[in-house]
């Protein structure tokens, strides 16, 4: 997509509109110019095949792609992968939404009233200098290595950003706005749900983004040390094995997910971004 | 792991509520932590009292100054920051050098920007188990894995920062003559300081969470994620507890020594 955006703006084809002299240079280097960003991926997966085909590197350090590639197709087909695809998502689905709820509630009510951010802001601050990593074994303590564990932590990961965002986005209304608002005597529900909430959705759409991150990260390290099912656990399973076209079959698909996932939370964020105050 | 005071920075303070604390309204940020305790002091003491999941305020404290004085907690903590600055070090060296050529040059930006972008979305973590495949469990492999923690804000910042300085002022420099060393010196480093300073300031902290899951995931050698693995699996919560609020304490003083650093070095030019 990013592509076909930079193609339209690409200084080769500025040049062709020059005129005619030069086009054929200018086709190659317009042509050249939308071929740059493959060039390293290509070089180093034609390194990667040649090293493995040849030899150079022992498949105990890299194994080859089209192992990698037979390992994920074996893995597709026994259903094993959609199995632990399923438990990753479950996961993500029930902490992620819960930590932004929780979060957009929380950053709301702080962002709302003065005497909430006074007593409570600290503390949250405080709680959050410790990185999930950190309530980790404290949690594993308290509720065990099950699914609450999973949930906890993806949803403290994903609650802290949302929080902030929506604090932030509240607080940073435009004073202009609330003049008018009261100028049109909107009630207090009014002013929060026409004016204050609507000028805060790009900031909380970003928070809400980053928080996906965060969650998406926190999943792998907890299923990384404490699961028996999940993309995570597939990984370690592979390191444990010593197969590493199971490792780098597994960390593709967690590349892949979170790409996609990120995308198409931008698109959201953008479908709801209200162009109108903007 | 995130940047709770840097974005409540410019977040804060924009419409002054009526209720606003004044400096007498600070005892309100210790309600809840002095309730918090006193219910943890409470629920110890007298409702599962001598249950072993359980430990009191006392306990803590009573591990906390063990540790001090048999030594094991400076040398956990040494360890750890001594991995964490070498990591952090590297990294955002390496990461300054190719944000500025990513900012530089549209050439380099086109050519590795993608894959740039592509690779920072693989979850860090998931990257440990290879990084343990090919650099082993000790320091070596911890401080590549660090190296790569604080790379990545630092390059997408400082390229980022670069990119956005205003054509405006790059004109200015033109008209002016500037050299390509002068324009760099004068113009573009002051517009993109801040932001590169942020993707720093992200990279420090980002670097202190990857050292907690280097020593927790790379399980060898000392440090305070060992303790924690320790206290965890001895089941002795106080050691796990106060692993907690060291990490804690120790995130909150790299997060004010950044503050400071920025304070004295890279204050915004304009202001």
């Amino acid at each position: 997509m990013a592509n076909s955006i930079a193609r339209t703006l690409n200084p080769g084809q500025r040049v062709s509109l020059d005129g005619n002299h030069g086009h054929t240079a200018s086709v190659v280097r317009s042509l050249g110019w939308s071929a740059l960003p493959w060039l390293v991926p290509v070089a180093l997966a034609v390194l990667w095949v040649l090293g493995s085909h040849y030899g150079w590197i022992s498949p105990q350090i890299l194994p080859s792609p089209t192992l990698v590639f037979e390992t994920l197709a074996g893995l597709a087909s026994s259903g094993e992968l959609w199995m632990h695809i399923g438990a990753s998502l479950s996961r993500i689905a029930v902490g992620f939404t819960g930590g932004v709820v929780l979060g957009l509630l929380l950053g709301a009510w702080l962002g709302l009233s003065r005497t909430a951010e006074a007593y409570i802001l600290p503390s949250f601050n405080a709680v959050v200098q410790v990185p999930v990593l950190g309530w980790l074994p404290f949690l594993m303590i308290l509720v065990g290595i099950g699914e609450p564990l999973k949930y906890l932590l993806i949803g403290h990961a994903a609650l802290v950003p949302v929080t902030l965002s929506t604090l932030q986005g509240f607080r940073r209304t435009p004073a202009a706005y609330l003049d008018v608002a009261r100028v049109f005597r909107y009630s207090r529900r009014q002013t929060i749900f026409s004016v204050i909430l609507p000028s805060a959705v790009p900031v909380i759409g970003t928070g809400i983004r980053l928080a996906f991150t965060k969650a998406w990260l926190t999943l792998v390290v907890v299923e990384l040390v404490a699961s028996s099912e999940g993309l995570g656990y597939l990984i370690v399973y592979g390191r444990q094995l010593f197969q590493l076209d199971l490792v780098l079959a597994s960390v593709l698909i967690v590349g892949a997910i979170g790409y996609a996932a990120d995308r198409l939370l931008t698109l959201l964020e953008h479908k709801l971004s209200p162009t109108r105050l903007a | 792991m995130s940047t709770p005071s840097l974005e409540l920075e410019t977040g804060s303070g924009a419409i002054a509520a009526p209720d606003e604390p004044g400096k007498d309204g600070r005892w309100r940020a210790w309600v809840i932590p002095v309730a918090a305790l006193f219910a943890w002091w409470f629920v110890s003491r007298h409702v599962v009292a001598g249950h072993g999941m359980m430990t009191s305020p006392a306990q803590v404290l009573h591990t906390a100054i063990d540790q001090a004085r048999t030594g094991a907690l400076w040398r956990a903590l040494s360890a750890s920051l001594a991995r964490e600055l070498t990591g952090f070090t590297l990294g955002a060296s390496l990461g300054l050098l190719l944000g500025s050529l990513l900012g530089v040059s549209p050439f380099a930006n086109r050519l590795i920007g993608p894959s740039f972008n592509a690779f920072k979305q693989v979850s860090l973590f998931a990257w440990i188990p290879l990084i343990s495949v090919w650099f082993g469990l000790g320091d070596v492999a911890k401080v590549v894995f660090l190296s790569l923690a604080a790379l990545v804000p630092v390059v997408a910042h400082t390229s980022d920062g670069i990119r956005a300085v205003s054509p405006e002022l790059l004109d200015v420099a033109r008209v002016f003559r500037y050299s390509k060393l002068q324009t760099v010196r004068y113009v573009v480093l002051p517009a993109a300081l801040p932001s590169i300073f942020t993707g720093i300031y992200l990279a420090l902290i980002y670097s202190w969470l990857a050292t907690l899951g280097a020593e927790y995931l790379l399980v060898a050698g000392s440090g305070i994620g060992n303790t924690l693995v320790d206290g965890s699996e001895q089941f002795r919560m106080d050691l796990v507890v106060f692993g907690v609020i060291v990490i804690g304490i120790t995130g909150w003083a790299l997060n004010a020594l950044a503050r400071a650093i920025q304070q004295r070095w890279f204050r915004d030019p304009a202001a």
